[in-house]
């Protein structure tokens, strides 16, 4: 279901560089009951296409794409559905097989840069052991093509950055420097998880004017994970809005921004603050995620939603709406902008 | 070993200026400390007269130099003169000469069997915390026996098992103790590294198993492990002195050691008893020169503690 309007550039599995078909992720713990952190996500990702994936914390974004990566500790989770990338499901490759495709071929970056450097490694020799494990080069070679990454990413001085340690640069450009390492081996899949959340604003703007030049430049593919509606405004040609473990409302990011039919997302866009004035207080979605109840017996947002019926706490809503803006709910927000904003809100990069 | 991580990205310019290494700072921030400065000037000493005992000591510790003046009851034990600043035991040999080529003894069997155990324990620890399960069951169960019996007794038994004990028994034997608080350390360590977020970046980087352990996990796993095994070096001292105190070290006195030094002043006590003190403050000073260095290495490094 790739939205309309995005580039759709021909390659093996009719369009779609990823297929992820009915993903759920099921944690168990002897004792506990298990717990459903992904309940059935599809989404589709065309060559060169930017998705997001939007939700509050614990929604299952990360899960998704972690699963989606193979990362996933095998112990006490249940992994099931299919995630097809170029033809081949990532979720039955043997761990040799998907060794050799991350990294090479989809590549990810986290949320806190510093975290995600080893500390005793000098930032070089990182972006070098990539290359070194995906393309049989070198030592002299790996570091020649670290320090063009360096370069690309936008390091000053790269010469000197390659000797340097994780603790000796700053927040922005130890981002740069995973990015470097993740693009390193050119793959076409980039999943990039909250790259910007550890960051100050105007770093963030970098990084993201960076993803968007290096990752949406070079056609290579972006799954945008966030819960920032700034970054998805200005980067993602579709978006899929999670809550508690599923897709609710999936579409065109103009189609979203103009008209959010589903009241989690109307809300969502709501709690933006904004420059033009309007409102003085924010707006706040009542209770946390925690407050849900499980989707086998309702909408999972029923227990906080303004519109909820005796019918959403008893019911699990099914897919509804147009081909190119899909929705799970009941009682959706009327299809024209009656929603709290009007438009969406283009401040990032 | 990282400078103060900062949580959100105010400081990201201003960390942007490397504030020297991270190495430096440390070193700094230890010599600030009396009892660092203390632990470290003893253990330094310490070795430095143990390296070049040869070259120190003014005589052989061997020969029995003063035996024409050791008189069983008379004299068992000749006093401090000319070229004998310390005198000399009952069998007529410089006691300074046995002293410092006895450090020299203390500080190889302190060493090896700190390291032994260091080695054996990471190891364990490192098998526990990598192949978690029943590997890590196991290991841990059997460390758990190891710890449930006391350290010396255990010594004991392991060193009394060969047949002719000599220092290498002795090391073994102190080394084995050793073993389950490193594989203690290394296995909380490992699994520390496990949950990190840049063992999590390598693997999705396609980084082969064998090398997310030992290029990304271990190294960063073992500065605890280390610090741990300069703390232990005082304890393997104290271990060494008393085996052979008991009897359970090297047997040929020739080659002096501390412990067996003060097992072989016991039946003096009464009338000589600077037989026992001196060798007994060498053990004593050491090993709190190697507690002190140790524990302020510890705190230093532990980011619980820094301020």
């Amino acid at each position: 279901m790739t939205n309309p309007g995005t580039h759709t550039a021909p390659s093996p599995g009719g369009g779609k560089l990823l297929s992820v078909e009915d993903l759920s992720v099921t944690f168990t713990r002897p004792g506990a009951e298990p717990f459903t952190a992904v309940d059935r996500v599809s989404f589709d990702v065309a060559p060169g296409e930017v998705v997001g994936l939007v939700g509050e914390s614990g929604c299952g974004k990360s899960v998704t794409s972690l699963a989606v990566m193979g990362l996933l500790p095998r112990r006490g989770t249940q992994v099931r559905g299919r995630a097809v990338f170029d033809g081949t499901d990532l979720l039955t490759l043997s761990d040799g097989a998907l060794r050799d495709r991350r990294g090479a071929d989809l590549a990810m970056i986290f949320q806190d840069p510093l975290s995600s450097l080893n500390p005793v490694v000098p930032l070089g020799t990182q972006v070098a052991e990539v290359i070194r494990r995906h393309r049989r080069t070198g030592r002299a070679q790996a570091l020649r093509r670290a320090q063009e990454m360096l370069e690309r990413v936008g390091i000053p001085d790269p010469g000197r950055r390659m000797r340097e340690y994780p603790h000796q640069v700053s927040g922005g450009m130890r981002q740069r420097v995973l990015i470097a390492t993740a693009l390193a081996c050119e793959p076409r899949l980039l999943i990039a998880d909250e790259p910007t959340t550890a960051l100050d604003v105007t770093i963030q703007a970098q990084i993201l004017a960076l993803l968007k030049e290096l990752v949406v430049g070079s056609g290579t593919s972006l799954i945008m994970i966030t819960h920032d509606l700034g970054v998805v405004a200005g980067l993602c040609d579709s978006v899929n809005v999670l809550y508690g473990g599923r897709i609710v409302e999936r579409a065109d990011r103009y189609d979203l921004f103009d008209g959010p039919r589903h009241p989690y997302t109307g809300g969502l866009l709501a709690s933006v603050p904004r420059l033009d004035g309007g409102q003085r207080r924010l707006h706040s979605i009542p209770g946390s995620v925690a407050d849900n109840i499980p989707w086998s017996q309702g909408c999972a947002f029923a227990p906080r939603c303004a519109a909820a019926t005796g019918l959403c706490r008893r019911e699990s809503p099914v897919w509804s709406g147009e081909a190119g803006h899909r929705l799970r709910c009941h009682h959706p927000l009327p299809a024209a902008t009656a929603a709290p904003t009007t438009g969406p809100k283009e401040q990032a990069p | 070993m990282t400078s103060a991580r900062g949580g959100d990205a105010p400081a990201a310019g201003a960390r942007a200026v490397p504030a020297g290494r991270s190495s430096t700072r440390t070193l700094q921030r230890l010599l600030r400390q009396p009892a660092f400065v203390v632990g470290a000037v003893i253990t330094c000493v310490f070795v430095v007269l143990a390296v070049a005992a040869p070259l120190l000591a003014p005589h052989d510790p061997g020969a029995p130099l003063l035996l024409d003046q050791v008189r069983a009851q008379a004299n068992p034990v000749p006093g401090p003169q000319d070229g004998f600043p310390l005198g000399a035991d009952p069998a007529g040999r410089d006691l300074l000469s046995r002293l410092l080529v006895g450090a020299r003894q203390t500080l190889i069997v302190g060493v090896l069997a700190t390291l032994g155990g260091l080695l054996g324990g990471a190891a364990l620890g490192l098998l526990a915390g990598v192949f978690a399960g029943k590997t890590d069951t196991l290991v841990m169960r059997v460390v758990d026996v190891m710890l449930a019996i006391p350290s010396l007794l255990m010594a004991f038994s392991i060193a009394a098992l060969f047949a002719r004990p000599n220092e290498w028994t002795l090391i073994v034997a102190i080394a084995i103790v050793q073993i389950p608080v490193f594989a203690r350390l290394m296995r909380g360590s490992m699994l520390v590294q496990r949950g990190t977020d840049h063992v999590l970046a390598a693997r999705a980087l396609g980084v082969r198993p064998s090398a997310v352990v030992f290029r990304h996990m271990v190294p960063n796993a073992m500065g605890p492990v280390i610090v741990q095994g300069t703390l232990s070096l005082a304890v393997s001292i104290l271990d060494a002195a008393a085996l052979s105190f008991l009897g359970l070290g090297n047997p040929d006195d020739a080659s002096p050691e501390w412990g067996q030094m003060l097992g072989g002043a016991q039946q003096y006590f009464n009338s000589y008893p600077h037989l026992a003190i001196y060798p007994a403050l060498c053990i004593i000073v050491v090993a709190l020169g190697f507690t002190l260095a140790g524990e302020s290495l510890r705190e230093t490094l532990d980011p619980r503690t820094r301020r």
